[in-house]
């Protein structure tokens, strides 16, 4: 027991491995928020007046809100006007019109991360709009993908390249009154990725952000718009990182997804935010705001995310079911270790006739990690025939660690289906030592056991982004069970 | 190969070991006997190494080295196998990525390559046939919706994969059919070698009409009582265990064999 106990402590308290700084010059702007905050933001980006307008009242309606409480976590209360709004790498001013303009040090911090946008790019066939603070610095295979008719750019050259799709599409599945993160966001939101596939379109590569947080004090908040038209498939990817701080940073983003007749959207997060020390100072609070809309008859909205960082997440993907037909999957795997809280789930809305979603959510708690599930089902009157499983497991190392589950469903079409089943189990001590009467280390074993776990969700996850994320929950979790 | 001298053992403050000595040299097969409660499988799973026992005197010398001194995994690794009474589920954990986990992790400590995909797959394959098994089990989470009798062969099959110098079986034929019997002794009996050997926990004689012991002992409240030849097995099946124990517990110091 007790040195088992000891091998998972010290499997747990493995150090963040993207903990680096990049030096950079920076452009700055003073610490606050107000009004002219938000203009100068805009005026940065060279924003047309309408969406300055869109910002401006998205900041009003955001002071007459409050933080949510409801949610199962617990932080001092942020001082907003304690934050920086806006940071960009100041070489980056003009905006690198291809790779080559990019500063080579940023191009050093993605190979550090394991990203040189070159060979990945090339290699795996990944296209990569990278987000360094608030500004996209480079996208790649941009060329490749026009071809076909796809838009793939950073949010701010979308805004000046294809203001009628922005218009149209932004905030309309995430309203900027949504929430007091997505308000927040909408007001000050300094980039991010778009990305339209058009009708019948099937997008031929993975396409990929990378988010990273570098400078202090800052908040980031990007925003992310993909509209998937009649018939059009894409497979969209997003990682992130930050240096490790001993001051909390504020990630509120907003992801909006919209998926017409027949379109197929499938978004993978590997979330590995800088998650705070083992006494928990320091750390991502990361407030996101993510949803994606079936606005056709047959459309598929798939989310699967493996959040192993932040100090702190709060995030429910969820996916409104409006066309008949349309299905909505939520795949996740989320892991609390040493002081970090998770309250995270998705929301599962069905609206159409013989709309079909599915959840499985796999929490892993270890250290004095915090974790609840929170999931709604709601199926409206409209939702004849309307299914849904959820599948909710939980899986405790040690025995301070702590999670919960807070599912909500509500039903008001008889004819539906809706499927609940939960389970919380811990890595038991025959387990553990029958993997390593087998020769395997007590890492090895906790890692595989977990990932055995995980299984459900991994298979999900686009291959490279699967063998990254077992390789992350195996570094995440070095040390627990009871 | 194995010294185990003057061993005891406790239980949350209960002895349970009370002094084993035993010797067991390469190429040699000793079962070890008793009833229920007698210690046996307390044995076999401090000699792999789990937690949750205290050592309270003694030493157990294996290859030279002090055995309760090393962790689990080094113990496996060194070429000690304990096939479980009770083997767990893995849920999600496929038995061949277990297998190929496992036989690497050996393979490593001996400084040997890695084995790679082609060659590991067609090495599994010869022994799953071997073993009268399903090729589609390598594929199934380990030992997960198993009956009984598939989980002991997957031990035995983990058991021919990894090639131990220490066998320690527990109780394997418990929950057997006779042919499920049969397939078990078979795959111990390929791994009988010269350099290798074997302790057998076992309640009942009947795995020994299929792996005949060079050695069998009798356990009872955590000594030896008596050891002997195959016969003394046969001895055990025609009068019982009372035959031997009914004096120790008037006299417990008595009787110890070795």
């Amino acid at each position: 027991m007790s040195q088992s106990q000891s091998t998972i402590d010290e499997i747990i308290s493995k150090d963040y491995e993207h903990g680096f700084e990049t030096l950079l010059e920076m452009d700055v702007i003073p610490r606050g928020l107000s009004e002219d905050v938000v203009r100068l933001i805009s005026a940065k980006k060279n924003e047309p007046q309408w969406l300055l307008e869109w910002r401006l009242a998205a900041y009003r309606h955001w002071l007459t809100m409050t933080p949510p409480e409801w949610a199962n976590v617990h932080y001092p209360a942020i001082d907003y006007q304690d934050m920086i709004y806006y940071a960009a790498p100041k070489s980056q001013k003009d905006g690198p019109k291809s790779l080559d303009e990019v500063d080579p040090e940023l191009l050093k911090t993605y190979e550090k991360l394991g990203i040189p946008l070159h060979e990945r790019a090339i290699l795996a066939g990944v296209a990569v709009d990278a987000v360094f603070d608030s500004v996209s610095v480079a996208t790649t295979f941009k060329d490749k993908l026009s071809e076909v008719g796809i838009v793939f750019c950073s949010f701010s050259e979308a805004v000046h390249t294809h203001p009628e799709l922005i218009k149209q599409y932004l905030g309309s599945v995430v309203p900027v009154g949504d929430n007091f993160y997505a308000a927040l966001n909408s007001a000050v939101f300094s980039d991010g990725s778009f990305c339209y596939i058009p009708p019948g379109v099937r997008c031929p590569m993975e396409l990929s952000t990378y988010f990273r947080i570098n400078a202090k004090n800052t908040g980031q908040f990007e925003r992310t718009l993909i509209v998937a038209d009649a018939g059009a498939y894409v497979s969209y990817l997003e990682g992130c990182t930050a240096p490790m701080r001993d001051e909390n940073q504020l990630h509120a983003a907003v992801v909006e997804l919209v998926a017409m007749e027949k379109a197929q959207i499938k978004y993978s997060t590997v979330q590995n935010w800088y998650p705070g020390d083992k006494e928990g100072k320091g750390g991502i609070y990361n407030f996101v705001t993510k949803r994606g809309d079936c606005r056709g008859d047959y459309a598929k909205i798939s989310w699967t995310q493996v959040e192993t960082g932040s100090a702190i997440t709060w995030k429910y993907p969820s996916v409104v079911l409006k066309g008949d037909h349309s299905v909505g999957e939520f795949y996740s795997v989320a892991l609390t270790n040493h002081r970090q809280q998770a309250d995270t789930g998705t929301k599962m809305i069905h609206i159409g006739r013989n709309t079909k979603s599915t959840v499985v959510s796999k929490g892993i708690s270890a250290g004095f990690g915090q974790q609840s599930y929170r999931g709604l089902v709601r199926v409206a009157k409209s939702a004849v025939g309307a299914r849904n499983y959820t599948q909710c497991d939980s899986l405790l190392l040690g025995d301070k660690c702590q999670a919960h589950t807070f599912p909500y469903i509500e039903v008001k079409q008889p004819s539906a289906t809706v499927e609940h089943e939960a389970s919380t189990s811990r890595i038991s001590e025959d387990q553990l030592f029958f993997c390593r009467q087998r020769g395997l280390s007590p890492e090895d074993a906790v890692s595989m056991i977990v990932n055995g776990f995980c299984k459900e969700v991994f298979k999900e996850l686009p291959m490279e982004f699967a063998v990254e994320a077992q390789k992350l929950l195996g570094v995440s979790l070095e040390g627990s069970v009871g | 190969m194995l010294h185990i001298k003057d061993l005891t053992a406790e239980v949350d403050g209960k002895p349970i070991l009370k002094g084993i000595n035993l010797t067991v040299n390469a190429g040699e097969i000793h079962a070890v006997m008793g009833p229920n409660g007698s210690g046996k499988s307390t044995l076999a799973s401090i000699l792999a190494g789990r937690d949750g026992y205290e050592i309270t005197g003694g030493s157990v010398m294996y290859q030279g080295k002090d055995l309760l001194d090393m962790p689990a995994e080094d113990r496996a690794r060194d070429g000690v196998f304990l096939a479980f009474q009770y083997p767990v589920e893995i849920p999600g954990v496929s038995n061949i990525y277990l297998l190929k986990a496992a036989v690497n992790a050996r393979r490593r400590h001996r400084g040997m390559q890695e084995l790679d995909a082609m060659d590991f797959l067609s090495l599994v394959k010869e022994k799953v046939r071997f073993m009268e098994m399903d090729e589609k089990m390598l594929y199934r989470a380990v030992n997960e919706g198993f009956s009984g009798g598939e989980k002991k062969r997957n031990e035995i099959l983990q058991m021919i994969m990894l090639e131990p110098t220490l066998a320690l079986l527990d109780e394997t034929d418990s929950g057997l059919d006779i042919d499920a019997l049969k397939v078990v002794s078979k795959g111990v009996n390929s791994l009988r070698s010269p350099e290798r050997a074997m302790i057998l926990v076992t309640h009942y004689q009947r795995l020994l009409d299929y792996i005949t012991p060079d050695y069998v002992h009798v356990l009872s409240a955590g000594r030896i009582i008596k050891s002997g030849g195959p016969e003394l097995a046969l001895e055990l099946e025609r009068q019982g265990y009372a035959w031997l124990t009914g004096d120790q517990k008037d006299a417990p110091s008595k009787g110890v064999a070795q």
